[in-house]
């Protein structure tokens, strides 16, 4: 064998053992358990190919029926749970998490959302790692390159220009969160919590590969997760964007996904008195004929939170409708109107008995 | 953009669980961020220092760790402007415990100035926060901003221009408001669904109203009690009102003195009231509508006494002020009370503890509006100006102590 056939022959083997390597890359407990955050998000494992987002073994990607608005950013979703622990099933709130489990959350943005899948732009990944002392967010900026992110405890502002739907071009600044404001939203009596992985916001279906299956039951079948009813049996929040659900159930979906983390009794605005989680019953605590507290300027002029059969004398379709800081809510994460959303919530509050 | 060395700085100290540091922000480029980053990495035992200067701010800036002084080099000197804020709630955001901020000023927020939320001994020292383009509506609606908190201390602050109040307690129980200057306010001060307060050595000017102590339906915390509001002067209140409509406070007539709506066991005594046009001391039920079987919309143990009343009640203002002076002509007396009873007491009697008294210096003017006879009685009810009926006392809540407050 000629050297110059030997050292390609090397080359090769170890390309491949390189290749094996990156296929059996997977998430590290020692980062996620660590007191401090890696630099670089990439040294937590979670990817196998970071630019494309393909998890590494064990990490599962998820999505919920309803998600949260931040500026129309693509969100791609993924749990990790280690080996041979599972999350507690819990029918309200957010799973109990093992420690060393992690939440990992994608934000891009595409050049043109007529075609949302091509040349997407990965602007950060936020990470919430469950530590034995408790949760901890962390947020990770990506580089221009695609090929890292790094992270950014200040938070920072990110210039995006796009191309919307109906082809008009759209720029704004968007905002990365600075690790306070992560708990801005993510706070529950005080305490960091995730706030997505709940199983009315999970009990859908996801195609792993092989076909549409529902999330409870693959995360119950890979050993994530343990103590869930069935489907049928688990609640379940609609899409808020399906036509075919009752207008109040898309509405309710999308107030609390969008509004329920801070406005509940265990939230950052429980002070407020607006509660707006699915759950909630009482007509007054969520907003119908309820005066505001603490709006100033964000009433608008508006006498009550929700005025039934009156949106435009309703506060919460102003300050969904607004972007202007002090008045639009949620107060963080968002510098865009979702007029799809302010649609729905108007027709709601039409449809209401005055 | 990143600067290692505070971060390292602050690693090391994480790992090393070191003691109290001094994390110092001077003014300059990247300031902003700085700061923000010092009130993340900040341990507890440390003091964010912050230099003289000015600082523009584009994001709220918010503090989550216990235990933490930040100090500015004065409220003239050391200056955090949100004028350019695109995002956020408020200026500053305080969700620990154990923290004191002082020694500088939050101008121009979008929202709120200070909030503290959730948080126990929380000390408001020798701040300023001002809206510097004056009274507007879009100003941010309070200006020091405690709420959900306990053992909340404020003292020496300044606040001008917030379109709802000034310095605004609420949801919160162990209160010291006291050496402060609020003007140009809708409200001065407003104590409101809270407990144990004492209201003291503030002066109150130039705010459409002085001092209110509310308690309002539909919160987590009602049912606000044990007040005293001593000692401080409220004059010359006499700014329009510009709360956007909606707020309760858009309610308040230009020239109210002290306000005391819906609470129990409220003392008012030894203030200065001057020049203020509407009434000095307004004692009412919660006027509006509302769905809440634990609210109790009638103030309960109200004693005013040994206050000091100059002019006022000359140019009752809005429907409050309107309202008021058709029953009782104008000048409106210094002292007036709504009357309100709920129905049962109107027929029978108020307990001795639930009663309104008044104990002031001949020649102090006041009326009973009697608003639930005129209600009841449309045909037969006159207002009650006999000052000498509502002779009597309460007994005095003792004064707040807070853990924080050894120099008091």
């Amino acid at each position: 064998m000629s050297s110059l056939i030997r050292s390609l022959a090397l080359a090769v083997g170890l390309l491949c053992s390189l290749a094996a390597i990156a296929a059996r890359a997977a998430p590290s407990d020692a980062v996620i358990l660590a007191k401090m955050p890696p630099k670089q998000l990439s040294e937590f494992g979670f990817f196998n190919d970071l630019k494309t987002q393909k998890p590494a073994e064990g990490v599962v990607p998820f999505q919920l029926n309803t998600p949260l608005f931040s500026d129309g950013a693509l969100k791609r979703r993924f749990v990790y749970v280690p080996k041979d622990k599972a999350a507690k099933y819990d029918a309200t709130e957010a799973f109990d998490f093992p420690a060393g489990a992690a939440l990992v959350k994608t934000f891009a943005f595409p050049a043109d959302y007529r075609q949302p899948d091509q040349d997407v732009r990965l602007v950060e990944t936020r990470v919430l790692l469950r530590q034995e002392a408790g949760w901890q967010a962390w947020a990770y900026l990506w580089n221009e390159e695609q090929t890292d992110a790094t992270l950014k405890i200040a938070g920072a502002k990110v210039d995006i220009k796009t191309v919307d739907k109906g082809g008009a071009p759209l720029a704004f600044t968007y905002s990365v969160p600075n690790k306070n404001q992560c708990k801005g939203c993510h706070a529950f009596n005080g305490e960091i919590v995730p706030l997505g992985p709940k199983a009315r916001n999970l009990n859908g279906d996801l195609d792993y590969g092989a076909g549409p299956k529902n999330q409870l039951a693959h995360w119950t079948t890979v050993g994530m997760l343990e103590g869930a009813p069935s489907a049928e049996e688990a609640p379940r929040v609609p899409d808020w964007r399906d036509a075919a659900t009752p207008v109040q159930a898309r509405a309710r979906a999308w107030l609390d996904v969008n509004c329920a983390h801070c406005h509940r009794l265990e939230g950052p605005a429980s002070n407020s008195g607006l509660f707006l989680t699915y759950g909630e019953i009482v007509p007054v605590a969520l907003g119908m004929g309820k005066r505001p507290v603490a709006a100033g300027k964000g009433t608008g002029g508006r006498a009550f939170d929700i005025a039934p059969g009156d949106p435009d004398g309703s506060i919460l379709l102003y300050r969904a409708e607004s972007i202007e800081p002090g008045i639009m809510m949620p107060e963080l994460g968002r510098h865009l109107a979702d007029p799809a959303a302010v649609a729905l919530l108007r027709e709601w509050i039409a449809g209401m008995e005055p | 953009m990143r600067r290692p060395g505070i971060l390292i700085a602050w690693l090391a100290a994480s790992l090393s669980g070191s003691s109290a540091a001094e994390l110092s922000v001077p003014a300059g480029p990247d300031a902003a961020e700085k700061l923000t980053e010092a009130l993340i990495m900040a341990q507890p035992g440390d003091i964010v220092s912050i230099g003289a200067g000015r600082f523009e701010l584009t994001e709220g800036l918010s503090l989550d760790v216990d235990n933490v002084i930040v100090r500015g080099a004065g409220a003239e000197q050391t200056i955090l402007s949100f004028k350019g804020q695109t995002g956020s709630g408020e200026g500053l955001l305080v969700t620990s415990n154990q923290v004191v901020l002082e020694a500088f000023a939050v101008e121009d927020s979008k929202g709120d100035g200070v909030k503290a939320k959730g948080s126990d001994q929380i000390t408001f020292r020798n701040l300023r926060v001002e809206w510097t383009n004056g009274p507007n509506e879009k100003n941010g609606a309070y200006g020091v901003y405690p709420v959900s908190s306990k053992n909340v201390l404020v003292d020496g602050v300044v606040v001008k221009g917030a379109a709802d109040a000034g310095i605004y307690v609420g949801q919160s129980e162990n209160i010291v408001v006291r050496n402060s200057r609020v003007e140009f306010n809708v409200a001065g001060i407003e104590i409101e669904n809270s407990m144990k307060a004492d209201v003291y050595k503030n002066v109150a000017t130039h705010n459409t109203g002085g001092i209110l102590v509310f308690d309002l339906p539909n919160l987590p915390v009602q049912g606000g009690h044990d007040i005293r509001v001593f000692d401080n002067e409220v004059v010359n209140n006499d700014t329009a009102n510009f709360a956007p409509k909606g707020n309760t406070v858009a309610m308040v007539p230009k020239g109210m003195g002290i306000m005391v709506m819906a609470n129990r066991n409220v003392h008012v005594f030894s203030n200065k009231l001057d020049q203020n046009g509407t009434a000095h001391v307004l004692i009412a039920a919660y006027p509006n509508d509302y769905e809440d079987d634990n609210y109790m919309f009638v103030p309960r143990g109200v004693y005013v006494h040994g206050n000091n009343y100059g002019e006022g009640g000359g140019a009752p203002d809005g429907e409050v002020g309107k309202t008021i002076s058709d029953v009782s002509g104008t000048p409106v007396p210094d002292i007036v009370w709504d009357g309100v009873t709920t129905i049962p007491e109107y027929f029978s009697w108020a307990s001795a503890e639930n009663g309104v008294y008044v104990d002031e210096a001949e020649g102090t003017s006041f009326v009973n509006l009697k608003m639930i006879s005129q209600l009841l009685l449309p045909w037969g009810w006159w207002p009650d100006t006999d000052i000498a009926s509502y002779k009597g006392s309460l007994p005095e809540p003792p004064p707040v102590k807070l853990p924080q407050d050894s120099g008091a």
